[in-house]
């Protein structure tokens, strides 16, 4: 770098992202955002002031060495970019896409104090997705141990463990239920939002590592955790399963039909292609007036799936206001654009349906905010006789999800009282040998804080199963980027590993 | 892993067939009242479909289906020994409570009478005294009469028409059965949530429980979906890992009924493309007429 960049002298204004019109859009499954060009990508990695302290590193769930990754690409080195990121998070393409990095990495950025803070995100996402156009991979050299790992799940969680201990030499199996690995990816997250083309490659990556999916497969079920250790012989299980089952109110006219969970609606029409029905075979039964409970990512999603299979109006209803709705402020904005129509401080008191058990309307009643509760927000109180209806034909609650029951009922896993697993600070759970992580320890989180926990625990695993590890693989400080072969400082690979057992 | 190729196949009827899936590891794990969920082919949808039997040493499972909506006449038309599935996977959902019933009675109407066998023969194995109630609408519909005969002490069969055995409903042979032993504890139904709302109402009165198998619309089967959702008592539970199985006099089933319909419109709108397709592609014939009984492909 000729002279040190200051916040004067880069690049003011932050370089928005192309992106479909709103009208164009809601008629298709394509990306929203449609990634920056090259030229986009210059001028915005030319805004990161490289700063001294990097508080966005200390911002990201996984650690990565953020501008050393700008640093790259700046200089027009986008495979050297691509084997930063990759040092510690093996899906840029995923992450650049659907993690919040306004309250992460972007949300501490030091140019954001006074401009608009670098667009990491989609920096990110460049790079991810010109590795999968160049068909970059990066494949380690790695020393075989005699380890076999089973993995139970094959979200972001599970993807990320089963990269590291196949790094670390295991011999890996990921077991999905599904009949498509992915998770929450596939499931879950929309086309327009995430392509599940693009989480197939990422899949396809993982698979050069050595790794094994087996789809089809309920633990707990076709065999146990336990099973698993002893007859199947892994040395170490992680589990990753997700939160899954779906909240509902527990409001009279539930059972109605045209109600569903947002996880319901999104899979049928993502995993299941039911937005294809009838050349895929999956009923999806769209509504016209569609009402969406609550106002997290997942019910923007839900929404902008309906819009997109035909319905004229979709409300969101929240009983709080904007301000609290849990969603991505970007994903809200979009939500706005292409036609949601929000009902804030607003919550449903009763379904009521017609005569054929269809549900006809919605009952709900106005909210104003008062004291913080609990969770520090403020606390939503009915506004006395202010109960109106909502004509809708298809409710979708997005409220939230509680434990998957199931590994609870087939194992003598210790779970908190909430049912989630528990474990202790390395992610450990009650068994020896079986770690757990995500959505199913922490209850419903994010994609990269489930990829998160997911290499913490392979940390652990590693730890456990006695494999050479060191912080180097984590902590920046002592892993010049410039000496790493994926997160594995090279002069590692001169020792063999070795393991008494 | 396995995949999923069908070993055997037996028509019982124009439209209820038989599937023997090998999967030794399923075989292993599966339990009475557990079910498995099935794609058949990749553009498929999910259906759960309740494990009528399963042979550890063969390594098998076996399903019998009845061809009602487009996945099913379709598989009835195209399953043959030697095909494969996209998808099976399970076993799923709690296995029943095979309990220390000394007397119990087995009621499957339909569909229902194979996948109440496997708990029969549970029972049987377990030293209670079993009473078979089998149920059809006419008697070119009866199967598994032998099968029940070896592990039930006593078997009734009831048709709609009495072209078979008892002319009249299951309930009126349970009934005939409460009216010959005062002992019975436990009775299982298994079939249509019509059939199984007369069987709970047919033996409240007397206190005996029944524990019913609950199918309704799902996804995944794996608690994700809550698309299975059922009222029992004052409580919402997932049939797909809160049951199958749940106590009858407690279960809701106008419900359950209401619920069952609710993608009608597109099941029909389905079944409709299909027939139209699949009499293209077949020169005109009728897709519901039975798939001649000869093997091969």
């Amino acid at each position: 770098m000729a002279k040190k960049k200051t916040i004067r002298t880069i690049p003011q204004a932050r370089t928005p992202m192309p992106e479909q019109s709103p009208e164009a859009r809601v008629k298709n499954f394509d990306e929203v955002a449609c990634g920056y060009r090259l030229e986009d990508a210059l001028v915005e990695a030319d805004r990161c002031l490289d700063c001294a302290d990097e508080p966005c590193v200390k911002g990201c769930p996984v650690g990565i060495d953020i501008p050393g990754f700008i640093r790259k690409m700046a200089a027009k080195n986008f495979h050297g970019a691509y084997d930063t990121i990759t040092d510690t998070n093996l899906l840029p393409s995923v992450c650049g896409r659907v993690c919040p990095q306004e309250s992460q990495c972007e949300g501490v950025c030091t140019v954001g104090d006074t401009l608009e803070p670098v667009a990491i995100g989609r920096l990110e996402r460049f790079v991810g997705d010109m590795a999968i156009r160049e068909g970059w991979a990066n494949v380690p050299y790695i020393q075989p141990s005699r380890f076999k790992v089973g993995i139970v799940g094959s979200g972001p969680a599970g993807m990320a463990c089963a990269a590291d201990m196949a790094k670390a030499g295991c011999e890996v199996i990921v077991y999905e239920a599904f009949h498509e690995p992915g998770g929450v990816l596939k499931y879950g997250i929309p086309d327009f939002r995430l392509p599940n083309s693009v989480v197939d490659v990422e899949i396809e990556k993982l698979t050069r590592l050595g790794i094994r999916f087996e789809c089809n497969t309920l633990v707990g079920r076709l065999f146990t955790l336990e099973q698993m250790l002893t007859e199947m012989g892994f040395h170490a299980v992680f589990v990753g399963t997700g939160a899954g089952y779906p909240s509902f109110m527990g409001i009279p006219g539930e059972s109605l039909n045209g109600v569903l969970s947002a996880n319901e609606w999104l899979t049928r029409c993502n995993l299941m292609h039911g937005r294809d029905f009838p050349s895929y075979d999956t009923p999806l039964q769209p509504g016209k007036r569609v009402a969406v409970v609550g106002a997290g990512n997942t019910a923007m999603d839900a929404m902008r799936v309906s819009l997109r299979v035909g319905a004229e109006k979709v409300y969101c209803v929240y009983r709080r206001s904007a301000t609290e709705a849990p969603a991505r402020a970007e994903e809200i904005h979009h939500a706005m654009e292409e036609g949601v129509e929000f009902h804030w401080l607003t919550s449903p008191l009763e379904l009521v349906g017609d005569a054929g058990n269809n549900v006809r309307a919605m009952r709900c009643e106005k909210m104003e905010l008062g004291e913080p509760d609990a969770s520090g927000r403020r606390r939503p109180l009915p506004v006395a006789g202010s109960a109106f209806e909502l004509e809708t034909d298809t409710v979708i609650f997005a409220i939230g999800t509680n434990a998957n029951p199931i590994l609870g009922q087939t194992s003598g896993l210790k779970l908190d009282k909430r049912g989630y697993i528990a474990t202790d600070a390395n992610l450990a759970t009650s068994i020896a040998g079986i770690y757990a992580g995500g959505d199913i320890v922490t209850g419903a989180a994010t994609v990269i804080q489930a990829m998160g926990a997911g290499r913490k625990a392979a940390r652990a695993m590693k730890a456990y199963l006695g494999l050479r590890d060191s912080e180097c693989v984590y902590g920046r400080e002592s892993s010049g980027p410039e000496d790493t072969l994926f997160g594995l400082p090279r002069q590692e690979h001169n020792f063999a590993r070795v393991h008494l057992a | 892993m396995t995949d999923f190729e069908i070993v055997k196949r037996e028509d019982f009827s124009e439209v209820t067939y038989l599937l023997e899936i090998a999967h030794p590891a399923m075989a292993k794990a599966a339990h009475p009242g557990q079910f498995v969920i099935v794609m058949e082919h990749v553009r498929g949808e999910r259906i759960p479909l309740t494990i009528a039997d399963f042979d550890r040493e063969r390594g098998t499972i076996t399903l019998v289906i009845q061809a009602v909506g487009k996945t099913t006449r379709d598989m009835q038309q195209r399953c043959r020994v030697g095909t494969r599935l996209h998808a099976v996977v399970g076993p799923m959902g709690i296995p029943s409570h095979i309990g220390k019933a000394k007397k119990v009675v087995c009621v499957g109407g339909g569909l229902g009478v194979a996948p109440v066998f496997p708990q029969a023969r549970a029972y049987r194995e377990s030293g209670a005294y079993v009473i078979g109630i089998l149920g059809f609408r006419s008697k070119s519909l009866v199967f598994w009469e032998d099968k029940f005969g070896a592990c039930c002490d006593e078997l009734t069969v009831c048709t709609d028409d009495g072209s078979a055995g008892l002319k009249g409903l299951v309930t009126e042979g349970i009934r005939q059965a409460i009216a010959r032993h005062s002992d019975i504890e436990e009775v299982v139904a298994i079939g249509p949530p019509i059939m199984m709302k007369g069987c709970a109402e047919a033996t409240r009165p007397h206190g005996i429980r029944t524990m019913v198998s609950l199918n309704p619309v799902m996804v995944d089967g794996t608690g994700m979906c809550g698309g299975c959702r059922v009222k029992i008592g004052e409580q919402i539970k997932f049939a797909c890992v809160d049951g199958p199985d749940f106590d009858g006099h407690q279960v809701d089933f106008d419900d359950l009924m209401a619920r069952l319909g609710r993608y009608k419109p597109t099941e029909k709108a389905a079944l409709d493309a299909w027939k139209d397709e699949s009499c293209r592609i077949r020169g005109g014939a009728d897709p519901l007429a039975p798939v001649p009984a000869v093997g091969g492909r």
